[in-house]
């Protein structure tokens, strides 16, 4: 896909961001476990927080291509700062500004775009991941006033955030339709995180199980409708797939770009190993991998831009990019030998980072079942 | 407040440069960028324009082949607009003629202050400067590392070997912004979209009334003789510790004057 001057110039403007502002300071973010809250107002005052969100409400107003090559970007430099950064942008400030009221908009938005909050999604709960109209989280209304009680687990940035986008049960007698969407700030007295996960990778960021002790929510805090949550969450999932893509596809290339640098600096039997065919076409299958995922993930934004359905797409490039990324960081450690096995190189911490890939926005196995479903839908 | 910057245009250094085997100059003909180097007065031309609670800053450049991407990325930043000087006569103009066409620009535009970087970083002359405030007959002070106004005034420190001098002046000034004083302020998305409608005035050499024998290889009075590979550096020194490498290290640093 052949990318518009401006899609470039804001690739151009996350990467050098990613470079100077994140890619430094990776090693010592990892070790303490976060990324400092400041990175993220940072990103907001260059438009990152709030990329395809309208400018009326603090958003840059663009098209979901040139969000998506940014993710690619920030996933370069980090996985868990890019999925912070995802976290906000879609499904969270898309979600609001879809389904939101004019107040709810003003009220939000302009924080949310701007880095001065940070917006988590709660929708999985601990025996509910894949199946997410099982939730049993409950939402009992109380005259003005919904109570929630109920417990949600891998909740990205569930202790960092200001705003909670929580989706719990409303009417136990209508499955999917008894679902119902919140906004709620997470310093709400009944909002209580019981733990934070400790990860294989994406450890810049938080990994949450939250619990909601008797949480009281204004009325007014229902994002969209009553019993119409469910499309609340889901409705942007297919984005939520792109971007898993394009984050799989920045932690690829930069397995790619250190293994591609060791190889030429590397020598073995009197020449580098890159001059050694195993190696040079390792890396040319690594490079292809990468780019066949990349030009996937651009055509399923690109048909999303073009107001076409992409559901098809996005789990086809989402399947295929996260599974790639886990081979070609795998590929990085190869060719590094035992040093790729170790911390002190970066495709140790790439290899850990990418795993999730497969697994979040729906697995792997989700995947699957969506493109096999399309099957009868689409001309073979 | 109105605030003129002069910012080169130059060649990706990231990407390898070629030399015009003719003049020995830099070739400039493909796609140019910012120069870092000028960044640092646009960013400080932003903070004096907020610091006053409104103005304008205009970027001032030229280049030989209508090339705007890097005026793009300083309007990007938060510049207001631009006049561009493009003419394929200009290919080799030296310092002095560089200067008189800069001039010539920033007299269109009268401003309170005129800032620019130390050097280019592809050229180095590090004369242009002081050159255009002699054609415009200003002062000027180089090496600012902070800059502040009151009323008609600029106060400067100016930054010294040994730490900064105050230099005060009455405006209008031209003056010269150390590099890495600032932080340049990232473009943001929106800053890079709205740059597209900023305006850039193009003029020509006859629009600006230049006459073209005071500039390009004609009229340059300066010319590259001859052009040398720089001597690879020698590998650095490498101290195995036996036991008194910290005072060996704590020589090699003595004699260095570091401490």
């Amino acid at each position: 896909m052949l990318l518009t001057e401006d899609q470039k110039k804001i690739r151009l403007n996350a990467r050098n961001f990613a470079k100077k502002e994140i890619s430094p300071y990776i090693r010592a973010w990892e070790k303490a476990g976060s990324a400092p809250r400041e990175l993220y107002r940072k990103m907001g005052t260059v438009g990152l927080m709030g990329m395809t969100i309208s400018q009326e409400y603090g958003g840059s107003g663009l098209d979901f291509v040139s969000y998506v090559l940014a993710v690619e970007e920030i996933s370069a430099a980090d996985g868990g700062i890019s999925n912070m950064m995802s976290a906000n942008n879609s499904p969270v400030a898309v979600a609001i500004e879809k389904f939101g009221t004019e107040t709810q908009k003003q009220k939000l938005l302009p924080f949310l775009t701007s880095g001065e909050w940070l917006g988590c999604i709660h929708l999985t709960e601990p025996h509910t991941g894949s199946d997410a109209s099982a939730i049993t989280t409950r939402a009992v209304q109380d005259g003005d006033e919904y109570v929630l009680t109920g417990q949600k687990s891998f909740i990205t940035g569930g202790s960092t955030a200001q705003i909670a986008l929580i989706i719990a049960r409303t009417d136990e007698r209508k499955e999917k339709n008894g679902i119902t969407a919140f906004i709620c700030s997470t310093d709400n007295p009944g909002y209580k995180v019981l733990s934070k996960e400790k990860k294989l990778g994406h450890r810049t960021n938080d990994t949450c199980q939250v619990a909601f002790d008797s949480m009281r929510i204004p009325a007014t805090d229902v994002l969209g409708e009553v019993g119409r949550g469910l499309s609340v969450a889901l409705g942007g999932l297919s984005l939520g797939r792109i971007g898993v893509a394009a984050q799989s596809v920045g932690g690829a290339r930069s397995a790619l770009a250190a293994a591609h640098r060791y190889s030429k600096d590397r020598k073995t039997f009197g020449k580098a190993i890159i001059e050694h065919q195993a190696i040079s076409f390792k890396l040319a299958e690594m490079a292809t991998q990468i780019e066949v995922a990349r030009q996937m993930y651009l055509y399923a934004a690109e048909k999303h831009d073009a107001g076409l359905d992409s559901t098809y797409e996005a789990s086809v490039s989402k399947l295929f990019a996260s599974e790639m990324a886990e081979r070609v960081a795998s590929a990085a450690i190869q060719i590094h030998g035992g040093y790729g096995y170790l911390e002190d190189y970066e495709v140790e911490k790439i290899y850990r980072d990418v795993r999730v890939y497969q697994i979040y926005e729906g697995t792997s196995e989700i995947q699957k079942i969506v493109i096999s479903r399309h099957l009868d839908k689409i001309d073979l | 407040m109105k605030v003129v910057v002069c910012v080169k245009q130059i060649p990706d250094p990231a990407l390898p440069g070629e030399l015009n085997p003719t003049t020995n100059l830099l070739k400039r003909d493909g796609k140019l960028i910012l120069d870092e180097s000028d960044s640092y007065g646009v960013e400080m031309a932003l903070q004096l324009v907020e610091a006053a609670g409104g103005g304008e800053v205009s970027l001032v450049s030229m280049a030989p082949n209508n090339e705007m991407s890097g005026l793009r990325t300083a309007l990007a930043m938060g510049a207001d607009d631009a006049i561009l000087v493009s003419d394929e006569n200009l290919a080799g103009t030296d310092a002095l003629g560089t200067a008189k066409v800069l001039a010539a620009a920033i007299r269109r535009l009268s401003p309170d202050l005129i800032l620019a970087g130390v050097e280019s970083s592809d050229g180095y002359t590090g004369t242009v400067p002081e050159m255009v405030a002699g054609v415009l007959d200003l002062p000027s002070v180089t090496f600012a590392k902070q800059i502040s106004i009151d009323g008609d005034t600029v106060k400067v420190q100016r930054q010294t070997e040994a730490g900064y001098d105050d230099v005060e002046c009455k405006l209008p000034v031209l003056l010269s912004v150390t590099a890495g004083v600032v932080e340049p302020r990232y473009p943001s998305f929106k800053g890079i979209m709205a740059a597209k409608k900023k305006p850039v005035e193009a003029l020509d050499l006859q629009g600006l009334g230049i006459d073209l024998n005071t500039v390009g290889l004609v009229g340059a009075r300066q010319e590259t003789i001859r052009v040398t590979e720089a001597e690879e550096r020698e590998s650095g020194e490498i101290i195995v510790d036996d036991g008194d490498a910290h005072q060996r290290i704590a020589e090699f640093l003595g004699e260095l004057k570091v401490i």
